[in-house]
């Protein structure tokens, strides 16, 4: 009942928003509590993300507690750039140079959730194919003309668009059907949906990290909320017997 | 003990007749409704503002290089800054929704009827102090809406014949919106404008408590002396000030009975804000809007501005007109003939109970027409939305004119003599 | 209105229960005022534990390493310094380190863990001001005693164990943060061995 509540609040003013975006986004099935999909994310993310995208406003060791990774693992695994534990969670990437290279500087994705979404995100890292006329040599269904790399390439492999010939309106047509990989990649298509999945998820706790306090803290002021309300309307009650 | 230190005050400050004046021997009509909610709320939601207002002040940084960074700082480094911050954005909005249902509450039951019609003006310079409160502060978080909305408010005044553009060139302080413009806006934002509002909330009171509380029957409480029978008298004591020259009749004192039943308002009113605070603060892109989680970029414009929910009904006037002055105009009539009401309805009946089918009609367009355009000021303008918006726009004026005309020969019910229920 | 007899005990109840409970609301509210003044992350970072390389130490020599913004001695002293330690604790005002100036582990006549090398927060416990080092000629400001630290503000004096003189100003010993050895060349300053 509660869930449905709070998702029932969500949704009413998401639909105003609804028809933002053309492209229709995957829904990134994202949870907070699975600490092991925050912690691949995690990895992933510092592995192949940060070189070029910081997460400045967040620091290390923070994440690290959030997360459920003891520091000493955590500063020998995710911690690449020589940073302190308690430092923030920056790069190297000098943004006028990168700016030069990729056209835009390489933005910051602490709050990239908030700013665009998670399914966006989700569909972003899964939508790039093969497109020889971009300088990096792809190209992205959701963000037209990116500027990036694709750098999960290694994991994903090639992907290109897939056509199938199909009967349209009496004729044998040539139809978009998705993007597929050529198969090179480490990964199967549902691990590589599966590590998205996990770096979304990262980026979401990235966005928000006290959001499960948040909530926690939300049901105890609801608690006392209503033991409050109540007494005061049996105060009122007992008052306006006065007035009767 | 009390009582020795209370006469020792007393004899020195109004400290009990105040009390009495104002709360304990203060007449209120007994019939007041939930809409007479909003104004206790507004309030609430002004000591809440002041209070999370001055402690963000304490880490946040108000220059172009570490506005944005400070707010995550805020966020994410101090011990319970996203609280204080969600309270304080939360805030913002929950003040305009109480502070609209609290003005609509004052034209259904024509509460800016004569005597109260500087009451209902303080109130409007409040909602005016209000807008230009929000809208400053509007722009200290630095981020890209801030950036943008900005710019667009501010150029509006550019749109003034003559002086315009010096006069945007002098409101930023730069050829942009710069460090310049934030740090006046910071300024202004922490301690003039809540200044000056905190000084009209007091006269609005003030004014409040001289004329008394109208009520949703729209009839007075106060009476010629004599006029009411002794077995109709209130069993209550009320101030002198309020039986010198009157009778009183259906009236409580405010304290107890309405402070408790304000105490159930405030708690369901709680229930709601804290679910924003703790499970909801961006409202699906309304209370906090998604381009402003990106720091400020003089280079770069969001695909779709729009400023925030409680700008948008005048937003979508402004856009709705194709010349950019006469625009201008027609947004700030809108807020004037609001506070013109007093003068625009010439009826002698206040409450809608009591008035005619076409002023409910009307009433009922104007509150639609509001409603309608502050959902399309949301939305980004296109052929069909910019027609809705001038048909809109229409009404919402029209509201105003009709009610001039039709208000002097209205054809009322009769009204009763005394407060009902 | 009714004349209704009113039930007193009952109106007094929730009159009571109504104010405790918002009362116990209002101290929740003030909850996050108060937290948000305690040390933030940055700061907490910033004053995170610090480590000082001592094999570069000559014996005799003073480091001075910044922790949580202070200034904190690391001495290597001398074995002259340290034999005349027990000539002077009748002068001392508490020679055995009865108040709570220094974790446990500190809490002997050398005020260390290792006897070679002091660690203290070289800010005099008078007036905050930060005492000299003076490594041979104590002598001119205080008898008999050869090395020690003098705060010249208001003329403070701590022998080289950092324990406090009888007759002047300041109240009590220098204090000796939490430290441990990392490894014979390491000391880390902030931190207790084995805290997390």
């Amino acid at each position: 009942m509660r869930q449905f509540l709070l998702a029932l609040l969500a949704v009413i003013p998401a639909l105003a928003f609804a028809s933002e975006s053309d492209i229709p986004l995957d829904e990134a099935k994202v949870d907070l509590h699975n600490k092991a999909s925050l912690q691949r994310g995690a990895q992933l993310f510092m592995n192949y993300c940060l070189g070029c995208h910081s997460l400045k406003y967040q620091r290390y060791n923070q994440t690290f507690e959030d997360l459920g990774i003891p520091e000493e693992l955590g500063q020998k695994y995710l911690q690449f750039t020589g940073h302190k534990k308690g430092d923030l969670i920056t790069n190297n990437m000098p943004a006028e140079e990168a700016g030069k290279w990729f056209g835009n500087p390489p933005p910051d994705l602490t709050n990239v959730i908030r700013v665009r979404g998670k399914d966006w995100v989700y569909t972003y890292l899964r939508s790039f194919y093969v497109d020889d006329s971009r300088p990096w040599g792809v190209n992205n269904v959701v963000f037209p003309n990116v500027g990036m790399p694709h750098v999960l390439q290694e994991l994903q492999g090639v992907p290109t668009k897939a056509y199938e010939e199909r009967m349209v309106d009496g004729e044998m047509k040539d139809v978009y059907v998705g993007l597929k990989s050529d198969g090179s990649g480490r990964l199967s298509p549902s691990e590589y949906d599966q590590a998205t999945l996990d770096i979304t998820n990262f980026l979401v706790y990235m966005a928000e990290p006290m959001k499960l306090e948040q909530r926690r803290i939300g049901w105890y002021v609801f608690g006392f909320l209503l033991v409050f309300t109540i007494l005061a309307w049996l105060l009122k009650k007992e008052f306006w017997k006065d007035l009767k | 003990m009390f009582k020795r230190l209370q006469e020792w005050m007393d004899a020195r400050i109004p400290m009990t007749k105040t009390w009495n004046i104002h709360l304990a021997q203060y007449p209120a009509p007994k019939n007041f409704n939930f809409w007479y909610l909003f104004g206790v709320l507004a309030m609430l939601v002004l000591v809440n503002q002041i209070l999370t207002g001055i402690w963000l002040t304490m880490n946040y940084v108000p220059t172009s290089d570490g506005a944005f960074a400070s707010v995550e700082y805020i966020m994410r480094d101090v011990d319970y800054g996203w609280l204080l911050r969600y309270m304080h954005s939360t805030g913002a909005s929950a003040f305009f929704i109480v502070v609209y249902l609290h003005m609509f509450r004052g034209m259904l039951y024509g509460s800016y009827q004569k005597p109260r019609e500087l009451l209902w003006l303080f109130g409007m310079f409040i909602f005016l102090a209000l807008m230009a409160e929000a809208f400053m502060g509007y722009l200290l978080p630095w981020g890209q809406m801030s950036y943008w909305g900005a710019q667009v408010i501010i150029s509006l005044f550019g749109a003034i014949p003559g002086i315009g553009d010096d006069l945007t060139l002098w409101i930023r302080g730069d050829y942009v919106i710069s460090g310049a413009t934030l740090n006046r806006f910071f300024a202004l934002h922490v301690i003039a404008l809540p200044l000056v509002l905190v000084i009209l909330v007091f006269l609005h009171i003030i004014a409040l408590h001289e004329v008394g509380s109208n009520n949703p029957d729209g009839v007075p409480i106060k009476h010629p002396k004599g006029s009411i029978p002794d077995d109709e008298k209130p069993k209550f004591k009320f101030h002198e000030r309020f039986t010198k020259k009157y009778d009183i009749a259906d009236a409580i004192p405010f304290y107890p009975y309405y402070v408790v039943k304000d105490l159930v308002g405030i708690g369901i009113f709680l229930f709601l804000f804290c679910y924003v605070i703790f499970f909801n603060p961006e409202v699906g892109g309304f209370f906090l809007e998604p381009p402003n989680f990106e720091p400020a970029n003089p280079l770069k414009t969001p695909p779709h501005i729009a400023p925030v929910w409680y700008f948008t009904p005048f937003y979508a006037i402004l856009r709705a007109v194709p010349d950019k002055l006469f625009g201008v105009i027609l947004m700030f009539a809108s807020i004037v003939l609001l506070a013109l009401l007093p003068w625009l309805d010439r009826c002698r009946v206040r409450s809608i109970r009591y008035r005619s089918a076409l002023h409910k009609l009307n009433i009922a367009m104007f509150a639609v027409a509001f409603l309608v355009l502050g959902y399309l000021g949301t939305q980004p303008a296109t052929p069909t939305s910019t027609m809705f918006a001038r048909i809109f726009t229409f009404l919402y004026f029209a509201f105003f004119v009709l009610l001039f005309f039709y208000s002097k020969r209205e054809k009322t019910k009769p009204v009763p003599e005394r407060v009902t229920k | 209105m009714s004349n209704a007899p009113v039930d007193k005990g009952r109106r007094r109840f929730l009159t009571v229960a109504t104010s405790v409970v918002g009362a116990a609301g209002a101290v929740g509210v003030a909850v996050p005022f108060i937290a948000s003044w305690n040390p933030s992350a940055r700061a907490k970072n910033a004053g995170a534990p610090v480590e000082v390389n001592i094999s570069k130490a000559e014996p005799g020599q003073m480091l001075r390493v910044k922790w949580r913004g202070q200034p904190v001695w690391v001495v290597r002293r001398t074995d002259s310094m340290l034999e005349g330690l027990d000539d002077h604790e009748d002068r001392l005002r508490d020679p055995h380190s009865e108040e709570p100036q220094q974790p446990p582990y500190a809490k002997n006549r050398y005020r260390s863990i290792k006897k070679e090398y002091l660690v203290a927060v070289g800010i005099c416990t008078h007036l905050g001001c930060s005492p000299s080092y003076v490594p041979t000629e104590m002598e001119e400001h205080i008898e008999g005693v050869h090395a020690g630290f003098f705060c010249p503000c208001h003329g403070s004096m701590y022998d080289i164990a950092g324990r406090v003189f009888e007759g002047v100003p300041a109240p009590l010993n220098l204090v000796v943060p939490p430290h441990y050895y990392e490894d014979d060349e390491t000391i880390l300053v902030g931190k207790d061995k084995g805290q997390a």
